[in-house]
């Protein structure tokens, strides 16, 4: 079934620009190539038999290639409908089978996380990371010749977005690209980089000017940009009309997404307070005095991946769920996929306790009676959810202290009692949530402890 | 033409604006940063690895700047915008379809966006670099704190516009306080609160109520936001800033290895 129309003239044309775009750029790499790349190897002469060729001539044939894509698309005046340079079904289909999936999609950011971190020496390599740019500017052109895609992406207040996701993955491409010299400095006792820049310079002109020049910057892509791109305005507010789905403003998306496994309480109240607080106590629980001031991984490896972790897969990967990914009645939907509102997730979830009483001791659960007085009402809800609270009670008591006596042994020395409880509930705070997806994934499982009379479900 | 421009430095009016000759040699342009209100942000001179592009990524500069901007177009905004139920919409709606140079709209909502953008980033290297280490943890709270001023600056103005998107984005983000342990008419503990068998958190009377100023998101909470957005908000972040800023002077300027 076709939901909607194909390709227009118009997207042709601008995507055109953006290969154009792109063309330029790889021709200007190419001629960096030229200069640095060197020739390509004996292997290479031997099987091709040419001899003497520079490495930069692929770049330039590529750089060649992408013009005359963006020609072929800046001279389309023709039916929109047959234009052949678009994505091919059975990627979609793929891409859309690991995306709109809660556990395909938490093991991918995952594994991307894990492989920057890993191959964070081979991914700064400038020819590489160049690359992979290349392949992201591609896969963005490609899916933009797909309605949904567009719909979705191209929304006005959804491009901010994507402008993070670029700037979000060059800073951090930056930041290992320096590390990378200065944990080798380091590891040869030299000082870092950062030392070697340290006389002083008057702030007029060296800093006024640059300010100035960034100024005039920011304030010519905010104009152009403005230019460009009308502010959404939608239909006037109506307090009836609900839209599906309805979103949180893109920033707290990450909230609204934990809002899947935790109740209001814990994701919109006790986890944003957390997570503040965690940051207000990050340089009162770090006691490593090395990278003040400086580029540094391998010295600092435990603080900078924890917050990596906080920072790429959980916040920036959760806002692009939220935003790309959930659709209607929050269910999940492939990036090429229609938003159809009919579409149906099962959804049985239980509860330790039912799973407790009804599957474990074949019983039903303890029920409180309405009209006794409420300590009687209150035991029986304990006794109901007694397995529950055990598990919460020992992950917040009885964790911090077995970590203090195993792996964190010599944190727990070197940060004292309170430092140390502090970062450790941190931690499990941070660890609930992938904790709590993976036992509803798993186990169906919805809370831990449920007691709804008293809005208390964890 | 250069001896216009000097005769005009040299003359008396420019004298008493500046205080002092054109920055041309060492010495004047180290007190045009010393004397002129808007430089004396800085120091006179600075280590040269403390300013590099690559190292600060300017995103703090940035933020300002955009948080200046803001302002700027804020202003402008206000001078058509009437936060009621009569007028929000239509007024936004006029700002598109009637006004010349409408475009303020746009570069108050993108700069928001990219605003809430370089806050991150400018956290993310100031955490990168280790630069709340001694001295400068209290700097890093304060950034905390102007942190989650910047997402209420932002979330307030959402609502402004009085649309679908608006008032649905809010009703999302503010049903969390219904929500909020003792203090939500929906959150656990609430029932403590009691007095003689009366709640007294209802839903006229809690952490959401407060914040709406009604039970839904009406009238009431377009006036509150509006004030919030342009008034109470914006001054304390200008507080805040200014504090951020001299403290980043007195904990040493920006940040340099030892
Ligand atoms: C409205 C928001 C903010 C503005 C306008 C702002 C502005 C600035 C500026 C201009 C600097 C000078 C160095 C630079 O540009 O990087 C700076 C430094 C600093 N900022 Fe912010 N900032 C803001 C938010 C934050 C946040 C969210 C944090 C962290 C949570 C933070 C922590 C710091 C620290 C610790 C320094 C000292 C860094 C150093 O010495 O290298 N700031 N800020």
């Amino acid at each position: 079934m076709n939901h909607h129309p194909d390709l227009t003239v118009g997207v042709i044309q601008g995507l055109g620009w953006l290969y154009l775009l792109l063309g330029v750029a790889n021709a200007f790499w190419a001629a960096r190539s030229l200069r640095r790349d060197g020739y390509f190897g004996q292997t290479f002469e031997k099987i091709t038999g040419f001899e003497h060729i520079p490495k930069a001539f692929v770049w330039a044939g590529y750089s060649a290639l992408l013009m005359m894509v963006a020609f072929a698309h800046l001279a389309t005046h023709s039916d929109a409908a047959d234009f052949m340079i678009r994505l091919p079904e059975w990627f979609k289909d793929s891409v859309d089978m690991v995306v709109a999936n809660p556990i395909s999609y938490f093991v991918f950011s995952m594994t991307l996380f894990i492989l920057i971190v890993l191959l964070r020496n081979w991914w700064v390599e400038p020819t590489v990371a160049w690359s992979l740019l290349n392949l992201s500017v591609l896969f963005l052109c490609l899916s933009m010749t797909d309605y949904d895609f567009r719909q979705i992406v191209g929304k006005p207040d959804n491009v901010p977005i994507v402008a993070m996701l670029y700037l979000v993955a060059f800073f951090t491409w930056l930041y290992f690209y320096k590390c990378r010299e200065n944990d080798a400095r380091l590891e040869q006792g030299l000082q870092p980089a950062e030392k070697e820049l340290g006389e002083s310079v008057l702030v007029w002109p060296d800093l006024v000017y640059s300010e100035m020049i960034c100024m005039l910057l920011i304030a010519a892509i905010l104009i152009l940009w403005g230019v460009a791109l009308p502010a959404p305005l939608e239909e006037p507010a109506s307090a009836v009309k609900t839209p599906n789905p309805s979103k949180a403003p893109w920033y707290f998306l990450g909230l609204q997404e934990m809002l899947v496994y935790f109740d209001p309480w814990m994701a919109g109240v006790v986890l944003p307070t957390v997570i503040l607080g965690g940051l207000m106590a990050i340089p009162y629980i770090d006691f490593n005095k090395v990278g003040n001031g400086y580029y540094v991984f391998n010295k600092r490896k435990f603080a900078v991946i924890t917050f990596l972790f906080g920072f790429l897969p959980l916040w920036v990967g959760m806002i692009v769920l939220g935003t790309f990914i959930r659709g209607p009645n929050w269910n999940m939907f492939g990036l090429y996929e229609y938003w159809d509102v009919h579409k149906l997730e099962v959804l049985n979830n239980v509860n330790l306790s039912d799973k407790f009483w009804l599957d474990f001791m074949h019983q039903p659960l303890p029920r409180p009676d309405s009209s006794a007085p409420f300590l009687t009402q209150l035991g029986v809800i304990l006794q109901r959810e007694w397995l529950g609270l055990v598990v919460i009670v020992g992950y917040f008591v009885a964790v911090p202290p077995l970590l203090a006596l195993t792996v964190f042994r010599k944190f727990f020395a070197r940060m004292g009692f309170l430092r140390f409880m502090v970062m450790a509930n941190l931690f499990l705070f941070m660890f609930s949530l992938p904790l709590k997806m993976a036992l509803r994934w798993s186990l169906n499982l919805k809370y831990i402890v449920a007691i709804p009379e008293f809005f208390f479900n964890i | 033409m250069s001896s216009i421009i000097e005769y005009i430095r040299q003359s008396q009016i420019w004298r008493s604006v500046f205080r002092h000759p054109a920055p041309y040699d060492r010495r004047n342009r180290a007190v045009v940063v010393l004397t002129n209100f808007f430089l004396h942000l800085h120091p006179v001179s600075v280590k040269k690895g403390g300013i590099a592009l690559s190292y600060t990524w300017c995103m703090g500069g940035v933020t300002f700047f955009l948080f200046l901007v803001e302002a700027l177009t804020g202003v402008l905004l206000m001078f058509y915008y009437r936060p009621t139920l009569e007028w929000a919409f239509t007024d936004i709606r006029a700002l598109r379809d009637v006004t010349t140079l409408g475009i303020m709209r746009e570069i108050h909502r993108w700069g928001a966006h990219a605003m809430v953008i370089t806050v991150w980033l400018h956290m993310y290297r100031v955490f990168l670099t280790g630069s709340y280490k001694p001295p400068r943890e209290f700097n890093w709270v304060i950034g905390v704190l102007l942190l989650v001023l910047t997402l209420l600056l932002s979330f307030t103005g959402y609502l402004l516009p009085w649309d679908q998107l608006a008032i649905w984005a809010i009703t999302v983000g503010s049903n969390m306080a219904r929500a909020t342990p003792f203090l939500g008419h929906e959150g656990p503990g609430f029932q403590l609160l009691n007095v003689g068998g009366y709640d007294l958190i209802t839903n006229a009377s809690d952490a959401r109520f407060l914040l709406l100023g009604a039970r839904t998101v009406g009238e009431e909470t377009l006036n509150r936001f509006y004030i919030m957005h342009c008034v109470a908000i914006p001054i304390v972040v200008s507080l805040l800033i200014a504090i951020h800023f001299w403290r980043v002077r007195k904990d040493g300027g920006i940040s340099q290895p030892l």
